[in-house]
């Protein structure tokens, strides 16, 4: 086990805790950097879309994790900026200028909606950024010499520095991981900065943040505009990925697919939202590959456990009318919510930091480690 | 006039449907302050469950509907023990997943159950007409509203004089203190899943004629309920319905005199707006916190 001395606040607030990070970071970027060259195309497709989900995840993190403001909006941030991008790529706007126009508009609105999230707690503000969400998605289905209303707007493949980058291309893939990459530096600098650690200040007790001379109401906003301004860069990229936008793809769903990405990750780590995205975004292609091959594999198992061919032909029809069932895959997200929320609250990354902790301390472990804490006296209600 | 007069009935009876299931919401808020995200959806199964009982096995309507309310008590309160009781006393953000999660679960296996048909229960109710004057008001719509009327001031007397009311108002204060003074807190927790589950069931039956029951009724009007529970302050019975009544009569009025569109989003915009000015709804207790 290395022990790490900590001598000065310096040491502390370092983005490379030990050499050891140096290493496994450099490897991971090292792979991301050679996967378009070796994975099939589908698979980088699924690639591109972790990047963007991981993208949204982190700022989420901000608000939600760190800031602790919920929010089942964010589906509307995505929007305003895939629809921003869509919009000026009509009038032959560069991608580098839409791209960054795209994220201040969506900080603006974000600034916007944080203002009169400033009054608002828990359930309040949860239910009053799912108004937002429900209004922007109303305008966009209404606008229609802007948005095309209903029909949805095509996105043109982008042009980058002259070059046109297909939405399949390496260098796609490329560009969104360099934001994905450059979001997640700037969000570890911001949350060592004095911001970041007014945000988790609010988070932790609004009141006493406000006693340390914290203006609660400026950082709640600068939240907001941070994360919406994050997820509107993810929603240029979305929309080149998908090439076609419309309403009722940004809709409470796609929000709460984000809330999920963060819950399932671990909400008090920047790794959460990545691991939430690649579980996220791989689970349709394993819940099809399970579909596609349970079947046989649980015939194979029942007939080496001697079942006699018809029965096992008989099992495997089953299995497969099972499987085949509509609706089976909300069942099984369903109930990959509730068995997070009860038996992992803290995410796969919090089961990480158990493995890794189990093997660090290896006779010594105990549960109780992470055993949360629970209050009786709410404190939500009067706060 | 008579326009406006017709609007305003059919809205009132389309917000006592929000405010029915809003009830169910503010009713688990009131006694345990987790907001139950698949209330919706525990409407629709009560629905399913009557539709079952009366439209397949062939029971009496009144048979039915008893039958359906009493399965859909046990079933909330089997809902209670599995998924909310281990989650009790953690942040409410988590159990707002978990119930979301649960609302996805039986949607899911609603469909996979009943198929994703609209299915419909005869009821008493479905045909017959009032009319006053030139006033036209379906039997169906006056039942929702007699139905609100009566399970509105049954649970506000339920809560307010008797002693299980009373017990569970004081758990959803403190559990612990609760506790201390000899209330048996997960008892009653259950009791109020197994009460909230059954409203949800008779705002399930009784729009039934109104909205059909298929799998995803519960997410539509659940999500119309919400807001409806939080213009009337989560926690406050009466708020609930008068929240319902408000979102009902805007959505009806927006939908008649505003240019399309403004029917959806109206009851959103009204409920941002009250929100800015009253951050606690309409009813809602406004208390700050002592350090």
């Amino acid at each position: 086990m290395r022990f790490l001395f900590k001598t000065d606040y310096e040491d502390d607030i370092r983005l490379f805790p030990h050499s050891g990070y140096v290493v496994s970071y450099g490897l991971l970027l090292a792979v991301l950097l050679i996967a378009p060259y070796v994975l099939s195309s589908y698979l980088m497709s699924q690639l591109v879309f972790v990047c963007i989900y991981a993208t949204v995840g982190v700022a989420l993190l901000i608000l939600t994790g760190f800031t602790g403001q919920a929010s089942l909006g964010h589906a509307a941030f995505l929007a305003i900026g895939a629809y921003t991008a869509a919009y000026l790529q009509k009038y032959n706007v560069p991608f580098p200028v839409y791209f960054l126009a795209a994220g201040a508009l969506t900080g603006l609105i974000g600034a916007l909606v944080g203002f009169p999230a400033l009054r608002l707690q828990g359930i309040y503000l949860v239910i009053a950024t799912i108004s937002f969400a429900f209004i922007v998605e109303e305008i966009l289905a209404r606008w229609e010499s802007v948005t095309n209303g209903n029909e949805g707007m095509r996105v043109k493949a982008m042009s980058l520095l002259g070059v046109t980058v297909s939405r399949d291309s390496p260098t796609f893939y490329f560009l969104c991981l360099a934001v994905l990459v450059l979001t997640i530096v700037g969000t570890l600098n911001l949350l060592r900065s004095p911001t970041g650690r007014a945000f988790v200040a609010i988070r932790d007790s609004e009141t006493a943040a406000r006693s340390m001379g914290i203006n609660v109401a400026l950082y709640k906003v600068k939240s907001f505009a941070i994360s919406a301004a994050i997820t509107g860069f993810a929603g240029v990229l979305f929309a080149h990925k998908l090439s076609f936008i419309s309403p009722e793809m940004f809709t409470l769903q796609l929000s709460i697919e984000f809330i999920i990405v963060i819950l399932i990750g671990g909400t008090f780590s920047l790794h959460g939202a990545v691991l939430g995205a690649i579980f996220i975004v791989m689970i349709d292609p394993f819940l099809t590959y399970l579909k596609d091959d349970m079947p046989g594999i649980i015939a194979g198992l029942a007939a080496t456990f001697g079942a006699g061919a018809q029965s096992a032909g008989n099992v495997q029809s089953k299995v497969a009318a099972f499987a085949s069932l509509n609706g089976l895959k909300g069942a099984i997200y369903g109930i990959i919510i509730v068995l997070f929320v009860l038996f992992e609250p803290l995410g796969l990354y919090g089961r990480w930091l158990k493995i890794k902790l189990f093997f660090q301390l290896f006779p010594l472990y105990k549960r109780a480690t992470f055993k949360r804490q629970k209050i009786y006296v709410k404190s939500e209600r009067n706060r | 006039m008579l326009d406006f007069v017709q609007q305003l009935v059919s809205g009132v009876a389309l917000g006592c449907v929000y405010g029915l299931i809003a009830l169910g919401f503010v009713l688990v808020y009131k006694a345990t302050e987790v907001v139950n995200f698949a209330q919706g959806d525990l409407m629709m199964l009560g629905g399913f469950f009557a539709f079952t009982f009366i439209g397949m096995m062939g029971l009496n309507y009144w048979i039915g509907f008893a039958g359906a309310v009493a399965a859909m008590a046990l079933f909330g309160m089997l809902a209670e023990r599995v998924v909310v009781r281990p989650i009790l006393g953690y942040p409410q953000f988590s159990i707002i997943m978990a119930t979301i999660g649960l609302g996805y679960f039986l949607r899911s296996v609603a469909g996979m159950v009943w198929g994703t048909d609209d299915f419909k229960i005869d009821t008493p109710f479905s045909q017959g007409v009032l009319r006053i004057g030139s006033l036209v008001l379906a039997h169906d719509k006056l039942s929702v509203i007699a139905a609100t009327v009566i399970l509105c001031a049954l649970l506000w007397l339920f809560f307010n004089k008797t002693t299980l009311g009373t017990a569970m108002r004081a758990s959803s204060e403190n559990m612990l203190a609760a506790y201390y003074m000899g209330i048996p807190v997960k008892r009653v927790v259950s009791i109020v899943w197994a009460i909230s589950a059954a409203v949800a069931t008779c705002a399930g039956v009784l729009l039934a004629p109104i909205t059909f029951i298929h799998s995803n009724v519960g997410l539509v009007l659940g999500l119309k309920a919400f807001p409806a529970a939080v213009l009337g302050g989560f926690g406050s019975i009466p708020g609930a319905v008068v929240g319902g009544v408000l979102i009902g009569v805007i959505e009806s009025m927006a939908g008649f005199y505003l240019a399309e569109g403004w029917k959806d989003v109206a009851p959103y915009i009204v409920l941002l707006a009250v929100l800015l000015l009253k951050p606690e709804g309409l009813f809602g207790l406004h208390v700050r916190k002592k350090v």
